[in-house]
């Protein structure tokens, strides 16, 4: 198919695109842009000692250049508020407007964490009552809020579950469990806390094999980490068996919630035998991902676990909302507030714009539209295990691989047509994986879209076309990276 | 791919050489096509006593990072330190110049196929 009918249908095209140059390459005067009234340039003769002897090495702009300079960097990136974004297991919703009204509120946005507790009785009753949603979302009723992103809610998750243990004198429990279609934080949390990860082989399903979790479940145990529905797209429907078979053995089970989309309002994590979860409130609560901003992982916990949490904790006594700075046998801060107040507050907003009666429809739609890509593009690309996904649907390239075209080529291929490309080669239980996570915040128009081009890929391959996808991206700024001279010699500074 | 008819294998696409009590060991020639360009390799430090089964080494690729299991048991006495620097070689030449590490066996192994057993198994 010529790329010119792939633009009347798709919406990547090339225009005015700029090549941009680093600040220090466009710089063409010594002079800054930006003359400061009032600035005594004369360093006083007590501090001469300090004054630097060479010039500072700033790149002499105008102001115009140097906006033009971010602005067109930034036009380079694609976020969810420029399209489509199907990163499977990052659950990449959009970040409503009205979130971002509620923290710009002057009473919210222009507090400090060391008020006096009597000054931000409002934030504090948030922060309470977003401890209660979550609380009541997950089914694990004890939460803190103080985590600052969903790796380290992680780590506090397993820190609360080795504190817990060391307490019953399980102190030689080190042992965690960690099937294979794992994020790879689990074990790395697991390591950090001093712990040794075993990797559990999932079975032919895609699912957690019961034979094999019993195979390695011994008085060693300190957890398993599991995350539902997994990698794969797919529920754990073994879930109770599994946490029961890990309690009996004297486990503790520790859930990844990354995967918390696919269940809020419909079911709860505790209620399945889950004694601890974090929350990535940036994907199940649509707050804004990364970015460099602070983020937030709250972690829920059970009663078992609750004396565990870390302090402060917000807790409300009668009318009034206080932070409780010491409590049972707490791991101590793990922040230097009692959490990232402006992120907490956005995914407050979130769960309040739906309400207790109408949360159960973000997870509905994120799996219907989720199994709706599946169902359109099965037969063209193979589908790695039978039945319904839950908000995220799992295809390999084993159908293109008989072309010699890889999932990386498909991937690149994406961007041409306008769609920044799904999760790739994740998980890794899969050969060739191709992970897709519509969310539920897509239209029927984005899917088909989406689908179209992904059918449109799969019927070049088949009439033999493969150029075009080895040779794709060919639209965007930048042609195929090469990621592997990237990562064997990467060049990290700019140098004259 | 290639599966050399002088060497064992393991279900983790590993591949040993045993001369004597020494074992030279590596990942498959069907391991390095499916990670894709290595980049990195975390081998072991040498005097390293190792259970057979246990995650020895790491070789990262662009795709993913991946725990390298030890076939045998026993001691590390000598690390191929040319994949610090071309840790290509494992792409390019899994048996020979992309080695990873040779261990003093102290009896234990892996379940070890045979090149036809390996064979089969990667075709399943």
């Amino acid at each position: 198919m010529s790329q010119s009918s792939a633009s009347q249908k798709y919406s990547a095209v090339s225009g005015i695109q700029h090549e941009e140059a680093l600040l220090f390459e466009h710089a063409h005067e010594a002079a800054e842009s930006i003359n400061l009234p009032g600035v005594n340039r004369d360093v006083p003769a007590s501090l001469q000692s300090f004054a630097r002897q060479t010039p500072a090495n700033i790149p002499g702009l105008s102001e115009p250049e140097t906006v033009r300079h971010f602005v067109r960097l930034s036009q380079w990136n694609h976020g969810i508020e420029t399209g489509f974004y199907p990163l499977g297991s990052c659950t990449m919703k959009y970040n409503p407007r009205v979130n971002e009204q509620v923290v710009r509120l002057p009473g919210l946005a222009h507090i400090h964490p060391d008020q006096p507790e009597d000054s931000v009785q409002g934030a504090l009753a948030l922060l309470h009552e977003l401890q209660q949603w979550l609380g009541e979302i997950s089914g694990l009723p004890h939460v803190t809020l103080q985590p600052a992103a969903g790796a380290h809610g992680e780590l506090v998750g397993l820190m609360i579950i080795r504190a817990c243990l060391d307490a019953r004198g399980d102190t030689h429990r080190k042992k965690v469990l960690v099937p294979d279609s794992a994020h790879g934080t689990n074990p790395a949390s697991a390591a950090l806390c001093g712990m040794h990860t075993v990797e559990l082989k999932s079975g032919p399903d895609g699912r957690i094999d019961l034979e094999a979790l019993k195979q390695h479940l011994d008085g060693d145990t300190a957890a398993l980490m599991m995350t539902n529905p997994n990698t794969a797209g797919a529920f754990e429907s073994d879930v109770r068996e599994i946490c029961d078979l890990v309690h009996a053995a004297g486990g503790l089970v520790y859930g990844d919630g990354a995967n918390l989309n696919a269940l809020v309002g419909v079911a709860r994590p505790g209620d399945m035998g889950i004694d601890c979860l974090h929350i990535n409130v940036h994907k199940t609560f649509s707050t804004p991902h990364g970015g460099g901003g602070p983020g937030a992982g709250p972690v829920a916990v059970n009663d078992t676990l609750a004396p565990f949490l870390p302090v402060p904790r917000i807790i409300k006594n009668g009318d009034i909302y206080q932070l409780q700075h010491s409590h049972d046998a707490s791991i101590g801060p793990v922040l230097g507030t009692p959490g990232q107040i402006g992120v907490l507050l956005r995914a407050n907003a979130y769960i309040a714009a739906f309400g207790r009666n109408h949360l159960h429809k973000i997870a509905e739609d994120a799996v219907l539209n989720a199994n709706y890509v599946l169902h359109r593009l099965k037969g063209a690309y193979d589908v790695p295990f039978e039945g319904h996904c839950k908000h995220e649907c799992l295809l390999t390239d084993t159908i293109q691989n008989r072309h010699g075209v890889k999932t990386l080529d498909i991937a690149k291929r994406l961007i041409d047509l306008g769609f920044h490309p799904m999760t790739v080669y994740f998980p890794l239980i899969v050969h060739g994986a191709m992970l897709i996570e519509p969310t539920e915040t897509e239209s029927r128009e984005t899917l088909d879209a989406f689908c179209d081009a992904m059918l449109e890929i799969a019927a070049q391959c088949e009439a033999g076309d493969t150029q075009a996808l080895h040779d794709a991206p060919v639209r965007p700024i930048r042609r195929r990276l090469d990621e592997t001279q990237a990562a064997r010699n990467p060049v990290l500074v700019w140098a004259d | 791919m290639t599966i050399p008819a002088d060497l064992k294998y393991t279900k983790e696409h590993e591949w040993v050489r045993i001369e004597g009590d020494i074992a030279t060991v590596g990942i498959t020639d069907h391991a390095q096509e499916a990670l894709g360009d290595i980049v990195f390799v975390e081998t072991p430090e040498i005097g390293r006593v190792v259970d057979a089964g246990e995650a020895y080494a790491v070789v990262e690729s662009v795709k993913a990072v991946s725990d390298v299991f030890a076939p045998v048991a026993g001691e590390v006495i000598e690390i191929n330190e040319a994949l610090e620097g071309q840790p290509e070689l494992i792409n390019t030449d899994p048996y020979g110049a992309g080695w990873i590490a040779k261990v003093k066996m102290s009896g234990a192994t892996s379940e070890l196929l045979s090149d036809d057993e390996y064979t089969l198994f990667t075709e399943e």
